[in-house]
């Protein structure tokens, strides 16, 4: 499969989803040619609700619809939605309304538009409300099929998608199951965990940590919460050495889950890459290159991380 | 609506009036005027005009009603205990550890709550959402949002307000939602035209491109016929302005910020309810309903 960005895999799986189940609407807030539902509503018109630039009344829509019985997928720029968290932590979470909220333009590599338009918080904010779970895809074929397994999940869920292009990681035949971490590459020397827009280049850095002797395990976590702790545990058990890699800020996104978890139930040395500040206008490979999210970046933090 | 009707509506919000002081006593805390300036609203939507089971709250084709002034709960407990979804003796429950009751409203905690607010300026986005959805579903069903007044100083309230009047068209119009706005004049810290002037309210909701009413909000026949008006209204929701008084009811209450945010003592509750009854402040008969609350307040003062 050629590679293709998750929001795109989003806005096509939605429109198949669309023609066999009617309860689906989706709504936006003026973004929906980059959140990528525009074709949804070309062709489902009725279905498709452009709310203005007004994300706070957007996602109280969403709840009201879903408490109605509609499955709205209510779509906007990570940050833009999750900046309106004081809505989703009352409207969808506490009134358990079984809103999709989707996020786009996650991370450094949305690129040039700089950081007022980066998801980079947006997986810290929601990991602290106690019911949604957030689910960051790592491909087109992952992607197609975490949203139509949203469709059908009781509770609100979030769905953190890419701007960019993904790389295919899986293959024919590959089945997506909500709430587990999968082995991509077994090694026994360090674990790396990643999620979302690095994980190709973390594939590309275990073939170059191969190269200098070192056994990489690489794990796609696309359930980042709520956390697979088994496949995590077992891993890093064998392992003894865990290094996170995430397009989000260095705290409490993935790095800050697993933290979490090896703390308390298996303490072992750990390396959080990410993003460390605000981001900033650039290109794409040069904002990863910068952040040390290139394959180059992460093999070089791995090395040092492992001669400790 | 009948003599009749007016009447037993009449009764049904002075008995409303005496368990919310009730609770909020039991409760030790909460929202006494803001809930007394809402009850009669309540009453009229509970008792003269919404389509409900209490013993199937989540049925299909219920009407549904947002109390987006979430803090104003202990009414709609007072209406929904009288309407049958809970025993009357759990209204004591409120604000306590395991109670449903909770001191805002939770709508997992207690089945026939369709939202969870409080976290004010929430509630009409989320009304607006019902409608549209209960048009999209085929439904008959009405919704109705009770707003506050300091609440319209949110952001997010007016972003609904001009979307919902569009929203849905032009096969959907929202003309199945109806907004009630409970306009008491007094917020959290003083009066609203202190802090906030809202004026002019009515102008910049018609301007949003929504009818507007404006009522006594404690004249229930007002109320009852405003609510006929919005029913009557195709193509877009209404906007009912009711003008009430902070704490009605409770003159001591009355107009006074103080009473926005907390609990009467016992000797005050007794004070209140015997007011409300139209009982001296001492003596008197009440009705055989009342006298056992009377005396179970009086006991808590000896305490």
């Amino acid at each position: 499969m050629p590679a293709k960005a998750s929001r795109a895999a989003f806005g096509e799986a939605l429109i198949d989803l669309g023609a066999r189940d009617e309860r689906i609407v989706t709504l936006d807030a003026d973004l929906s040619k980059s959140t990528m539902t525009a074709k949804f509503a070309k062709t489902y018109p009725g279905r498709a609700f452009n709310l203005g630039i007004a994300e706070s009344t957007m996602i109280g829509t969403a709840a009201g619809l879903a408490l109605s019985g509609r499955v709205p997928f209510c779509c906007s720029f990570a940050c833009f939605l999750v900046g309106r968290f004081e809505t989703i932590r009352v409207s969808v979470a506490y009134s358990q309304a079984p809103v999709k909220l989707v996020g786009t333009h996650v991370g450094v590599a949305i690129g040039e538009d700089g950081y007022t338009q980066m998801g980079l918080e947006d997986i810290a904010c929601l990991r602290s409300l106690p019911n949604i779970p957030i689910v960051q895809p790592a491909d087109e074929m992952e992607t197609k099929q975490a949203v139509a397994w949203a469709v059908e999940h009781p509770g609100p869920v979030y769905l953190r998608l890419t701007r960019q292009n993904l790389e295919a990681v899986h293959g024919e035949g590959y089945r997506f199951q909500f709430g587990r971490a999968e082995v991509l590459r077994p090694g026994g020397d360090v674990s790396i965990l990643a999620t979302g827009g690095p994980l190709w280049n973390t594939l590309e850095a275990a073939k170059r940590l191969e190269a200098d002797g070192i056994h990489a395990e690489v794990l796609n976590v696309a359930t980042i919460k709520p956390l697979d702790e088994e496949t995590i545990l077992r891993s890093v058990g064998k392992t003894g050495r865990v290094v996170t890699v995430e397009d989000h800020s260095v705290s409490g996104g993935l790095g800050g889950a697993v933290a979490e978890l090896l703390s308390e139930v298996m303490p072992t040395p750990l390396r959080k890459l990410g993003v460390s500040g605000f981001g900033e206008s650039g290109d794409a490979r040069g904002l990863y290159a910068k952040h040390g999210l290139d394959a180059a970046g992460i093999a070089g933090s791995v090395k040092k991380f492992l001669a400790r | 609506m009948t003599k009749a009707d007016l009447s037993r509506l009449g009764d049904i919000a002075r008995e409303c009036r005496v368990q919310i002081i009730r609770m909020l006593t039991h409760a030790g805390s909460g929202h006494p005027g803001g809930s007394l300036s809402v009850i009669d609203i309540l009453t009229v939507l509970y008792f003269n005009r919404m389509r409900y089971d209490p013993k199937r709250p989540v049925w299909d084709d219920r009407d549904r009603l947002v109390l987006s002034k979430g803090h104003c709960v202990p009414a709609q407990y007072a209406c929904m205990a009288k309407a049958g979804y809970f025993p009357e003796s759990q209204l004591v429950s409120l604000r306590k550890l395991g109670s449903p009751l909770q001191g805002h409203p939770d709508r997992v905690a207690l089945p026939g709550i369709e939202a969870a607010t409080g976290s004010l300026g929430q509630g009409l986005s989320m009304s607006v959402g019902m409608a549209l959805g209960l048009k999209l579903g085929g439904k008959s069903s009405r919704v109705y949002c009770v707003l506050g007044d300091g609440e319209a100083q949110e952001g997010q309230v007016w972003e609904a307000a001009m979307s919902a009047p569009k929203l849905g068209a032009p096969d959907h119009h929202l003309d199945n939602l109806c907004v009630i706005l409970d306009y008491n004049g007094i917020q959290l810290d003083d009066h609203v035209k202190k802090i906030l002037d809202l004026e002019p309210l009515v102008d910049k909701w018609k301007a949003f491109g929504w009818p507007v009413v404006e009522i006594d909000g404690h004249d229930l026949a007002q109320i009852d016929k405003a609510l006929d008006q919005a029913e009557a209204e195709k193509g877009r929701p209404t906007f009912v302005v009711a003008h009430t008084v902070k704490g009605k009811g409770v003159s001591f209450m009355e107009d006074n910020p103080e009473w926005h945010g907390k609990s009467p003592t016992p000797a005050e509750a007794v004070r209140a309810i015997r007011e409300i009854l139209g009982l001296p402040e001492s003596g008197g008969q009440p009705a055989a309903w009342a006298a056992p609350i009377l005396a179970e307040l009086a006991a808590m003062e000896k305490k």
